[in-house]
């Protein structure tokens, strides 16, 4: 089993109202060394996968059929962990 | 003329098309429960507003993993029969790739719920024929989710093939960022296929089809359908 972690985000070309509304509230709050923010969405996905590679390659599909939107948002495949076989404990109730 | 309302778990403007459709304008109406496997044979799929899955990942993504329904549905395009996608309807059409572009959060970032004023872009449509050139409606709108967006392929495409159904307007007709409520591109409310039979707006006409409601303009739609 591997635990594979997915970003998405708005492409660079598109407006991100909530990035900007939270940047200019981060700098009211003293963090003036901000100065861009982008907001996201983390998935963590558990996959049932012989190898990483592998792991890695379904993940990405399943970006491109349901986790993001091609057309307004890009995804990274950010990090592929072996965590043992058979568990799939991500914790809170199925 | 028959028609069906798609019903997904979290459609919450269902009954409105139902009423509206049966009650109102006198078209015999059934439900479609999303699992049915028997899709009946209509003329008209009205895909309600509401949240779908809860809008879950993105507002209208999940339905598109119901292969069986969207063959059907997919199906009954094909054979040139009539589709209109209301606001999460049409978040879904898009979705699934029966129309072009996506949605984006309302550039302000608030659920926005109240009357605007419409420009009808071309009645060169099943929807639209019975409506004036460049006729006014006044429709509500109750979004979260209805900033349009399209490349500017896409867009061209729309242009050329004279496929934006309705633009966001003042009263008077006048296209503006402060007419536009959600921050659409073009100010696109509505959209049309290639072949002219899916029609996508975030407008709601089945909440304005009774003077009671404050506006009638919604009719126009259910009866240029009616021809």
């Amino acid at each position: 089993m591997y635990k594979v972690i997915v970003n998405v985000t708005l492409k660079d070309s598109i407006l991100d109202p909530q990035g900007t509304t939270g940047l200019h509230a981060l700098n009211a709050l003293g963090f003036q060394d901000v100065k861009g923010m982008r907001v996201g969405k983390y998935f963590i996905l558990m996959v049932n996968s012989a190898n990483e590679t592998y792991a890695k390659e379904r993940a990405e599909e399943m970006c491109q059929k349901l986790l993001a939107n091609p057309i307004i948002e890009k995804y990274s495949v950010d990090k592929v962990n072996f965590v043992g076989i058979g568990t799939n404990n991500l914790g809170g109730t199925p | 003329m028959k028609a069906a309302v798609l019903v997904f778990p979290g459609s919450n403007c269902d009954s409105d098309c139902f009423y509206v459709l049966n009650e109102v304008m006198g078209i015999p109406t059934q439900y479609i429960w999303h699992k049915d496997k028997n899709f009946p044979r209509v003329d008209l799929i009205i895909l309600p507003g509401g949240f779908s899955y809860g809008d879950y990942i993105r507002a209208g993504v999940i339905a598109k993993a119901l292969a069986p329904t969207m063959e059907a549905l997919n199906r009954h395009i094909k054979e040139g029969r009539l589709v209109i996608g209301i606001c999460n309807g049409f978040q879904i059409l898009l979705e699934a790739g029966f129309l072009p572009g996506a949605m984006l959060r309302n550039r302000s970032l608030s659920f926005i719920c109240k009357h605007i004023f419409l420009r009808t872009e071309t009645t060169n449509s099943p929807f639209t024929r019975d409506c004036a050139d460049q006729q006014i409606l006044n429709l509500p709108i109750a979004h979260g989710e209805g900033n349009y967006f399209c490349d500017t392929d896409t867009l061209k495409l729309l242009q050329d093939g004279d496929r934006i159904a309705f633009r966001y307007s003042s009263e008077e007709g006048k296209l503006g960022d402060e007419f536009n409520p959600n921050g659409s591109v073009n100010h696109i409310a509505g959209i049309l296929n290639e072949k002219r039979n899916v029609l996508g707006m975030m407008p709601h006409p089945e909440r304005s089809s009774e003077a009671i409601l404050s506006s009638e303009d919604g009719r126009k739609i259910w009866e240029s359908l009616l021809g």
